[in-house]
């Protein structure tokens, strides 16, 4: 069933669609499609960001560890260097701070009404992409695998089970929410 | 009060929701809520435009092929919800200069569009760069319990906190 499902290259092109505005609906329903939102969580005035991002942490980690428990999906887990994913990260954090929107976002913001996001920040995001697909051949073997270490998981590099890092990752964060609450965010 | 209708939802209530689309988005599709590569795709679509479709050679195309795949359609799908979310609670509005913005820089619509334009020139850059965004790395990523997503998050806010400071002069 699920297999068929997932073979049915319409079908997943209809189900991404779907699973995308169920996503758009939710960030705009959210806030996380506003500028101020996003900004605010930057300068920790609002902690939107940081209470639905960690729910969905949570729940999701939950629920696809369930999943694959009982076989019905599979990890894919993505490969990291420090060259790519540091560098890569900071990049992303200093156009976070000045965008306002991430690239799931900014596309909803557009859908809003917010010609930054549409005028600037998805020609932005589109151009700097387009510059990294040029630069990669001559990254690939240099500063993309700098300190590479694959498609490590947190279980492999602690050497834990999986659920002694979920559970108590989901208690702390569940402790984060308390205190935020408590202290008026 | 209308549940469609509310301007805001619980941020709890919509990380659940999000959380429970990445399970059935890696259920039905074997796959998982990320939205930059949908740019590379665009970007990609662009350049075949002008220069014909040998671009597809280059390697990075050949790593990550543009063509309208699920991703794609994830990003079109959020169009469509954050459309419909917009207009049942009326907040479809034209802004140019957000007001946090303003309040900061001025209503400026050219020095808005400049900072826009160049956040997301990084955004683009840094989210293929570290292979993913908020979304793959942020919430799919992490779920998945990856040390590439947890460290590119954590450097994703870290760059992001430090640069607010500064623009805002915080520090």
């Amino acid at each position: 069933m699920l297999a068929s499902i997932r073979a049915n290259k319409n079908l997943q092109l209809f189900i991404g669609l779907l699973i995308g505005t169920g996503f758009g609906f939710l960030l705009q329903k959210g806030g996380l499609t506003s500028y101020n939102v996003i900004v605010g969580q930057l300068l920790f005035t609002d902690f939107t960001v940081l209470k639905t991002m960690m729910t969905a942490v949570i729940t999701g980690m939950i629920g696809v560890h369930l999943l694959n428990a009982a076989g019905a999906v599979i990890f894919h887990p993505k490969q990291g260097s420090l060259g790519a994913t540091v560098i890569g990260g900071l990049i992303f954090g200093v156009g976070f701070a000045l965008l306002g929107y991430c690239p799931g976002t900014v596309v909803g913001a557009a859908a809003q009404g917010s010609f930054d996001a549409m005028f600037g920040g998805i020609v932005g995001i589109t151009l700097g992409a387009g510059l990294f697909a040029a630069l990669y051949p001559r990254m690939e073997k240099s500063i993309l695998k700098k300190g590479y270490f694959g498609e490590l998981t947190l279980p492999e590099l602690l050497n834990a089970g999986e659920w002694t890092i979920i559970i108590p990752l989901c208690i702390m964060i569940m402790l984060l929410f308390v205190f935020l609450e408590k202290s008026g965010f | 009060m209308d549940i469609l209708s509310m301007k805001q939802w619980s941020p709890y209530a919509v990380g659940i929701g999000i959380g429970l689309l990445n399970c059935l988005a890696f259920l039905l599709s074997d796959r998982f809520i990320g939205c930059s590569k949908a740019f590379s795709d665009g970007f990609a679509a662009i350049e075949r435009i002008c220069k014909g479709s040998q671009i597809l050679k280059k390697p990075y195309y050949q790593k990550f092929v543009p063509h309208l795949d699920w991703f794609l359609m994830l990003v079109i799908g959020i169009v469509f919800g954050a459309f419909i979310s917009a207009w049942i609670s009326g907040e479809l509005q034209g802004v140019w200069v957000p007001s946090l913005w303003a309040a900061h820089f001025g209503p400026s619509v050219a020095g808005r569009f400049c900072a826009a334009l160049a956040g997301g020139f990084c955004i683009g850059l840094g989210a293929r760069w570290a292979g993913g965004c908020t979304s793959g790395h942020g919430i799919s990523g992490t779920i998945q319990l990856a040390v590439s997503s947890w460290l590119a998050v954590l450097c994703f806010f870290a760059g992001g906190i430090v640069t607010a400071a500064l623009l805002f002069k915080v520090l």
